[in-house]
């Protein structure tokens, strides 16, 4: 459905690298998760993949179509919704749906089956000015939007960036549904948790891409056992841990510090709780985790930094 | 087409919903045509004049009374000295001093001449030219009333002099307003056609709709035209409502007909709002647009032949007036105004502007990207 390969992108005459001979695969119906921080390029490829940006090496296609020879037909198939709300702020929600609707050529009842869980939500204030909604509102109209022509995929740009919880939550399950309509989703996002929630994730860092896999399989292939720590002074606890020379990865999650050992000695624990101890820790609790995303995303940034 | 229509619909009601705009179009120029033609009048008046009579003698009086009586010149100061008139002038309070010498009187009399002295503060170039220009004037004449006077004339005057009588032809009583009205008009509709052409796509650029009409089949022409066509009809309006104007307010009705200003404008408007939307096309924000279209306005304007003739300029000058599309509206306005021009006396004002437009919207259309 969606193909890269060996995608680079820089700018400013060459001296950013933007994006790192990017190649991976997104299958039909699939819903691909591009999971990394601010930077890292995730919305420099969404813009070459929806030919609003022209690459500098490598090629890739959408829909079987190349995006730099074929890019009229790419506008004809894709849907798009960029990070920032770009939708008419001065126009109503229903003149902002028809109008996209009309320069592709269709009108809104001939697609509305695809939009309707969506558009009902908003439909009560069809006739407010699209800049007076709020943001999840905002982010309903302009997935409507994307939608309104029936797109073989969606590029979803940080759809969930600035939406509160509950609405972030919402949003995901209408993407769910999207997906059993046959629609190919490529969603963009800064959230680990959400990570969990596609089909297949490609973890992205510095315009590279560190693996692409399943969310459970990568949370698998997380090699080492995984400790959460806490104590009464985090600050002093993480610097302690720090100092622990058999220590080898270290980060704060929450109120808790996740650890993991260089080696699988099975006397790392008893020995490093009598290490903190020494040190004057009080209340000291630890207990073995299942990895998360997000552990394994900071595993591989430290090796690829490494 | 239907996609043009409905792009057409969206800027209209765009542009409709935007009070702020709406007062751009519609009041701006009504205030600007109510006001800057009082004000921009080229005949100087209430010239201060600062006298330093030596003489006190009933001839110096009287010339005195004849430069005050004539309208143009008050009598700021009336000083002993030359230092002290140029004190005044050196502060300000007088733009020309006139010096009669103590025996002004007598030298007229007995020795049938006499010298004056006149010193003129240059800070205003206009205003001195003019004002010298006048005061020359009325000297003169006063000269020939002394003479008439003194002197008995001969019944055909020894030396030949000859009397000039000139007639103002399509403006016999050389009313400033009937050539600056309609120039205004022009800046107007230039100003209003490439300031909102320019910044409307910039806009959209800078809240980031265009990305999203980007990744849409819509046609660069079909966008551009949809930008162009609501400004044009526009352009239209505001001319219509200053023709208005200038007939209301200042009885200004053209001799040539109103068709053919209104051809013109039409293609004119095409000029400008393509080169409107070329500048949006470089610009990344409003202000750059703004700064951009401000910047070829003030050239424009300035070397457009409203304020200043054209042909009193430098040859070089008048090379780069060639490529000022104002230049040729303002002409093409008069002409029709004032001469009563019809199309076939147009017609390479026409062909040039059809040119400017076909140039500014081809390389409009050109420049546009969909892809960065």
């Amino acid at each position: 459905m969606v193909t890269l390969d060996k995608l680079s992108k820089t700018y400013n005459k060459g001296s950013v690298l933007a994006v790192d001979k990017v190649s991976f695969e997104v299958n039909k119906g699939e819903l691909f998760g591009l999971i990394g921080p601010d930077g890292a390029g995730k919305t420099s490829i969404f813009r070459m993949l929806t030919t609003l940006l022209l690459p500098d090496e490598g090629s890739a296609t959408v829909d079987g179509f190349d995006i730099v020879k074929d890019y009229k037909s790419i506008r004809n198939t894709v849907g798009y919704m960029p990070g920032r709300f770009s939708l008419y702020q001065d126009l109503s929600v229903e003149e902002n749906l028809n109008f996209f609707a009309t320069i592709f050529n269709t009108t809104i009842e001939e697609n509305y089956d695809l939009i309707k869980d969506i558009y009902v939500q908003i439909e009560p204030f069809k006739d407010r000015k699209a800049g007076k909604l709020s943001g999840g509102m905002k982010q309903k109209l302009a997935l409507s939007c994307a939608l309104i022509h029936r797109p073989t995929i969606l590029f979803l740009d940080e759809p969930t960036t600035g939406v509160d919880a509950v609405s972030r939550k919402e949003f995901w399950e209408m993407l769910k549904r999207l997906k059993t309509q046959g629609i190919t989703i490529l969603v963009s996002t800064p959230y680990m948790d959400e990570a969990t929630l596609c089909d297949r994730i490609a973890l992205i860092q510095s315009g590279k891409i560190l693996s692409i896999d399943t969310p459970q399989n990568i949370v698998d292939a997380y090699p080492d056992k995984l400790f959460a720590i806490k104590a009464e002074s985090i600050y002093y606890l993480l610097n302690d841990l720090r100092a622990y020379t058999k220590v080898k990865g270290c980060f704060t999650f929450g109120e808790f510090v996740h650890i993991s050992f260089k080696d699988k000695s099975a006397t790392n624990e008893p020995e490093l709780l009598a290490y903190l101890k020494e040190k004057g820790h009080k209340n000291i609790e630890i207990k073995a985790v299942t990895p998360g995303i997000e552990d394994c995303f900071i595993r591989l940034m430290t090796e690829e930094t490494n | 087409m239907r996609t043009l229509k409905f792009l057409l619909q969206k800027e209209f009601r765009q542009i409709f919903r935007d009070p702020s705009i709406l007062r751009v179009i519609f009041i701006m120029p009504v205030i600007q045509l109510m006001i800057l033609p009082w004000a921009a009048d080229y005949e100087i008046k209430n010239i201060k004049l600062s006298v330093v009579d030596h003489d006190h003698s009933e001839y110096s009086r009287k010339l005195i009374n004849k430069i005050t009586a004539s309208g143009y010149f008050e009598l700021a100061d009336y000083s002993n000295s030359y230092k002290q008139a140029l004190h005044k002038v050196e502060h300000d309070e007088a733009d020309l001093m006139l010096e009669i010498p103590r025996s002004f009187e007598k030298d007229v009399v007995k020795e049938n001449k006499a010298k004056l002295f006149m010193a003129l503060n240059a800070i205003n170039g206009v205003k001195a030219n003019l004002g010298g220009a006048y005061l020359r004037t009325i000297i003169q004449d006063y000269n020939q009333e002394v003479r008439l006077e003194w002197l008995q004339m001969p019944r055909m005057n020894v030396e030949p002099t000859i009397q000039i009588t000139s007639s103002n032809w399509y403006n016999p009583l050389l009313n400033y307003k009937y050539f600056m009205v309609p120039g205004i008009l022009v800046i107007l509709l230039t100003m209003i056609g490439s300031n909102l052409a320019a910044i409307n796509i910039v806009k959209e650029k800078e809240i980031g709709t265009i990305e999203q009409i980007n990744v849409t089949p819509v046609k660069k022409y079909h966008f551009l035209l949809g930008k162009l066509v609501p400004f044009w009809i526009l352009g239209m309006v505001v001319l219509t409502l200053g023709l208005f104007i200038s007939w209301a307010v200042y009885g200004i009705i053209p001799l040539g007909s109103y068709l053919t200003i209104y051809a013109f404008a039409a293609v004119y408007l095409l000029t400008v709002l393509g080169l409107g939307l070329l500048i949006s096309t470089y610009a990344g924000t409003q202000q750059q647009a703004m700064l951009i279209s401000f910047f070829l306005m003030m050239i424009f304007i300035l070397m457009g032949g409203l304020y200043t003739s054209i042909d009193s300029m430098p040859h070089w000058a008048q090379m780069i007036t060639k490529f000022n599309p104002v230049s040729y509206f303002i002409d093409v306005m008069r002409m029709v105004v004032l001469k009563g021009s019809g199309f076939w006396d147009v017609r390479y004002h026409f062909i040039i502007m059809f040119t400017f437009a076909t140039v500014f919207n081809g390389w409009a259309i050109w420049h546009y990207r969909k892809t960065s």
